[in-house]
């Protein structure tokens, strides 16, 4: 039997850590540092796990310490926010190019500045590219279930890479929700004790990692960092908790003629609008994007196939480009389809600005007014922005 | 272990990983080489200063005394002939252009 609690989303991942029990964590403590980390010294302290603990100085050395332990063998995770994740930076690459299953929680805040601590996805977006798995969660209790996953995704031969668990700032992090926690006994046999690729303890059987990469094999390495084994764990998952998720998560979208694609507690939000839209007679549908690294394209592609039209939410923008990330994405993957759908991109909820569902609705009311008239308008919105 | 030069990315060890220790051995850096020291055993002191200062361990001595210069890993940077005292001033350790020395001194293991 799960059991029923009321947590926030920093509380529900830090008991998700508790319960995998790493080996090594390395964090940093100090703002922008969320309560994760700080829940979990407690568990340390308290003798709740064996995990060694390493206080660092900076997040840059929180994923240098997180890697240095994983190339050694261990179990290893750490937990960031916002600009911690971006001075972890240059290590972030080396952690994926380094092929080390680490799994990290990150609670999505706006980069500054101006300054700002509230919920977008310009950190974890600015990481996209780096060769992490990236899995964003709608809630507490998908956050903790990511997690949980995520090790196993991690760890699995085929993959070993390192994993991103994300969730909104503030929004899941500090609300608290009704969710369910697996026991602890449970969760030790189905995540399963690590067994390290080539670890840099085993004096038995030596091994350089990290060494010098020209130009003859670099190009190599870098084409191996693709395509892992999420669905597999997840059918699994659903085995051991009866949740069962997807590559993304499609509401009401079958018989959708307008859609709107998004990630995070967003969607949340949106499945309210497109339940009210449904009763009133619209065809609104709705993607959730669990899986945003690596991207399933041709999943989504035909997933949106048919629809009339589909607003991507992007929150977070990629200043001077086309449009946000979601969307070149999202676009590029309908690209030369048949009955590809016409597509829009709405930038919204930046550095934490609410999104109500009368914005969300206004989205859909655009989608109506495209598929009415056959005109778009306009491929960028920046939503509830004042001009 | 080495990798074979023509092997896919699908057949390379992940994150180039080494996973043979001592396999640089096998690496054979003379190739890098466009100068090489040649021996002038007529100025040879034996006191043996190449080898200690070789970054290479190129320098080979038997019985304490210098035996040859081992050119699979002779990288030509020079130091030997620089650091060479030689006798009455005509170094032991000469470098030449790699081409033009080939010939001049047989190679040694």
């Amino acid at each position: 039997m799960s059991i029923r609690v009321a947590k926030t989303g920093n509380e529900a991942v830090a008991e998700g850590m508790r319960q995998i029990n790493p080996d090594v964590v390395a964090a940093y403590p100090i703002t922008p540092q969320t309560e994760i980390v700080q829940i979990f010294s407690s568990f340390v302290a308290n003798g709740k796990v064996d995990t060694e603990f390493v206080t660092v100085e900076s997040e840059h050395s929180a994923m240098s310490a997180t890697v240095g332990a994983a190339s050694a063998g261990a179990r290893a995770m750490t937990a960031t926010s916002a600009n911690g994740l971006a001075l972890m930076w240059e290590i972030v690459y080396i952690a994926a190019s380094m092929r080390l299953p680490i799994v990290m929680p990150v609670v999505n805040r706006a980069l500054s500045g101006p300054l700002n601590i509230h919920c977008d996805h310009s950190d974890t977006m600015g990481a996209r590219d780096s060769g992490w798995i990236q899995i964003f969660s709608e809630d507490a209790q998908e956050a903790y279930d990511n997690l949980l996953q995520a090790v196993r995704i991690a760890e699995n031969k085929k993959v070993l890479l390192p994993v991103m668990v994300t969730m909104d700032g503030f929004i899941i992090s500090h609300a608290m929700e009704v969710m369910h926690l697996l026991e602890d006994e449970k969760v030790k046999q189905w995540v399963g004790e690590y067994v390290p690729e080539n670890p840099l303890l085993d004096v038995d059987n030596p091994v350089t990692v990290g060494p010098l990469d020209l130009y003859d094999w670099n190009m190599e390495h870098k084409r191996q960092q693709a395509k892992p084994v999420i669905l597999e764990v997840a059918r699994d998952y659903a085995k051991l908790s009866g949740r069962e998720y997807g590559l993304f998560e499609e509401y009401m979208l079958d018989d959708a003629e307008i859609a709107i694609v998004v990630l995070g507690s967003t969607a949340g939000t949106a499945k309210e609008v497109v339940k009210a839209l449904r009763a009133d007679g619209v065809k609104a549908g709705l993607l959730k994007l669990r899986v945003f690294r690596p991207f399933p394209a041709c999943e989504i592609a035909r997933a949106l196939q048919g629809k009339k039209a589909v607003a991507v939410m992007d929150r977070s923008d990629s200043f001077n480009a086309v449009s946000g990330p979601v969307f070149a994405e999202v676009r590029s993957a309908m690209y030369g389809m048949e009955n590809a759908p016409a597509i829009v991109d709405y930038i919204y909820g930046i550095g934490g600005r609410d999104v109500t569902m009368d914005h969300i609705k206004s989205v859909y009311d655009d989608l109506a007014k495209i598929v009415k008239t056959g005109q778009v308008e306009k491929n960028l919105t920046y939503l509830a922005i004042r001009e | 272990m080495s990798v074979p030069k023509d092997a896919g990315w699908k057949d390379v060890p992940k994150a180039g990983r080494i996973l043979e220790p001592g396999c640089a051995a096998k690496y054979e850096t003379g190739g890098w080489r466009t100068y090489r020291p040649v021996h002038v055993p007529e100025n040879c002191i034996n006191c043996l200063f190449c080898w200690i200062y070789c970054p290479d361990m190129s320098i080979q001595v038997e019985d304490g005394k210098f035996r040859g210069i081992d050119y699979r890993y002779c990288k030509g940077c020079g130091v030997c002939a620089q650091v060479c005292p030689g006798k009455r001033g005509n170094k032991a350790l000469t470098m030449l252009l790699d081409d033009e020395a080939q010939g001049k001194e047989g190679e040694t293991k």
